[in-house]
């Protein structure tokens, strides 16, 4: 495992005039890392996923991110085109509704297939045999191909979503509540596939989420925001068992025991 | 009682400088969108408001001028557009491809091969060759300025899928001088091979859109397409049932009400001009239109 950090994030701050939507983030993301964001509604968790994700401009602070080239840039300081060049290669971003995420009216093919076309390829047959080979990793029916997204269920979406954001083997994927919006069972089966794929494809992942079952079940480390800062960070399970922060407390014991 | 006269050409000279001045950058980045401000023109949008404008912006006293809708000379677009120029400005006008200097059209590039010093002005709808896939104008010229046309071949991956073949057959999108990806005006992609390197210099307007593009002469222009599913053109089984002509484009005619039909050039001109020379159909070619 390499020792240094892919993305590192310094006094990240944000603000909405006087108000804060969060403020001094500091942390380090390794390389097959999977971080979960948890806190409340309206915590800034948000905020910070996009503000890192370059989907936000942000107030102050910094974001460097290693480069497959071995430099370790701050994303203001790259341009435009390589911004957008990195989110559509090396980066993923898995939307909380697939609608965002997916072209709901081009078929589950192309949209797997559109991060290919973008970086050049132009062969219809192979874009349409790795758009086949990750359509079956993500438990889609080969022949459901040239399907909208529109004729699809809500957990077919979300998965169809993480296959497009994949296909390019990106090393770093931005998830926003991924399975907020599904019902309990179909969430069990997008958290079972996204926990395969991140260990088999060695992904660093940074996850936002107010379920503290996706975090447990997902990340090795976790940031607990609270009112846009961050009130506790460690591993998840020391987090979780051992709670020290008075509002941890609080959000560990409302979980209902089953 | 004397009728009010109008400006050279419609359009007063102020006007005409400005659409230059778009037209100039136009052919200075090829296939570049320019934004100008267009002017209301006394024929509705989406009557080739754009076209007219550059053609009255071009226009000069010994220009003799060609106007054709869908390849035709004699359809209601062409003759009003021809007949507005007699008026406004008193050029010369003509439906003979050698003898005219201007082009303005619709739907088509005549048949007879465009010579150097020739202009052909396009009448576009829309201009975005992006627009049916990126709906924000703003998130489409960020795309055109750091050259992020994968979405294109979304759009031929999709009807590759649904057709098994590349089913646009009109407005198919080019990239010019491998750089910009330029929308052509609906023109069907029979056409696309004669912008490639035409000694003409090739103007197009969009009046409601608000943009004028450009493509000198001998420009490079690539009909995009994948690897295993080149471009190609339309083809055609039989010859025009008028003058024979083939590998021309062919526009299907109704001529009863019990199914006949014939196929014959949708250039006009370029079909007159080959019946004059003595061209006529095969007897069997009108065999086969009768007994369709």
């Amino acid at each position: 495992m390499t020792t240094s950090p892919i993305l590192s994030v310094r006094a990240l701050e944000k603000r909405y005039g006087t108000f804060i939507g969060c403020t001094d983030v500091s942390f380090d993301l390794w390389p097959g890392e999977v971080l979960a964001i948890v806190g409340e509604s309206g915590s800034g968790k948000t905020t910070l996923l996009n503000c890192i994700s370059g989907r936000l401009d942000r107030s102050s602070g910094q974001v460097l991110y290693r480069m497959r080239d071995g430099r370790f840039p701050d994303l203001d300081d790259l341009s435009e085109a390589e911004r957008r060049f990195l989110m559509r290669t090396d980066w993923g971003f898995v939307h909380q509704n697939p609608a965002d995420g997916l072209r709901m009216r081009v078929s589950a093919g192309a949209n797997v297939g559109e991060r290919l076309m973008a970086v050049g390829e132009r062969h219809y047959g192979e874009i349409r045999h790795t758009a086949t080979e990750w359509l079956s990793r993500v438990e889609i029916a080969a022949e459901r191909i040239d399907d909208q997204p529109v004729a699809f269920s809500g957990g077919m979406r979300q998965r169809l979503q993480i296959a497009r954001n994949l296909v390019t083997r990106p090393r770093l994927i931005f998830m926003d509540e991924p399975t907020g919006g599904l019902d309990v069972s179909v969430q069990a089966r997008v958290l079972d596939l996204l926990r395969s794929l991140v260990s088999e494809l060695d992904l660093a992942v940074i996850i936002v989420t107010h379920d503290l079952a996706v975090a447990r079940l997902l990340s090795q480390r976790m940031i607990v925001m609270k009112s846009g800062r961050v009130v506790e960070s460690g591993l998840t399970d020391r987090v979780l068992d051992d709670p020290r922060h008075p509002y941890t407390q609080l959000l560990v014991a409302s979980i209902p025991e089953s | 009682m004397t009728l009010p006269s109008y400006n050279f050409a419609y359009l007063d000279e102020q006007t005409k400088r400005m659409i230059r001045r778009a037209i100039l950058k136009a052919i200075a980045i090829p296939g570049y969108q320019v934004p100008f401000a267009s002017r209301e023109m006394p024929m509705p949008y989406g009557w080739g408001t754009g076209g007219v404008q550059v053609t009255a912006a071009i226009l000069g006293p010994d220009d003799v001028l060609k106007v054709i809708d869908q390849g035709a000379d004699d359809t209601t677009n062409a003759v009003s557009i021809r007949s507005f120029f007699a008026k406004t400005a008193g050029v010369a006008t003509t439906t003979r491809m050698p003898d005219a200097t201007i082009v303005q059209t619709r739907h088509r590039i005549p048949e007879t091969p465009l010579k150097a010093g020739q202009i052909i002005v396009y009448q576009v709808p829309i201009p975005e060759p992006l627009r049916f896939l990126e709906p924000r104008e703003t998130e489409t010229r960020l795309m055109h300025g750091l050259e992020e046309y994968g979405l294109v071949h979304v759009k031929l991956y999709e009807d590759i899928a649904q057709h098994g073949h590349i089913a646009t057959t009109y407005a198919y999108p080019v990239k010019v001088e491998d750089r910009y990806v330029m929308d052509p005006s609906p023109i069907p992609k029979f056409d696309n091979p004669k912008m490639h390197n035409s000694p003409a210099l090739q103007l197009f307007g969009a009046g409601r859109e608000k943009r004028i593009y450009a493509l000198p002469p001998f420009t490079k222009v690539v009909s995009l397409d994948f690897e295993d599913h080149p471009f190609s053109v339309q083809r055609f089984d039989a010859p025009c049932a008028l003058c024979n002509a083939r590998g021309v484009y062919l526009d299907e005619v109704v001529t009863d009400d019990r199914g006949g039909r014939m196929f014959v050039c949708s250039d006009t001109d370029h079909c007159e001009t080959r019946r004059a020379e003595g061209h006529s159909p095969e007897p069997a070619a009108h065999d086969v239109t009768e007994t369709v």
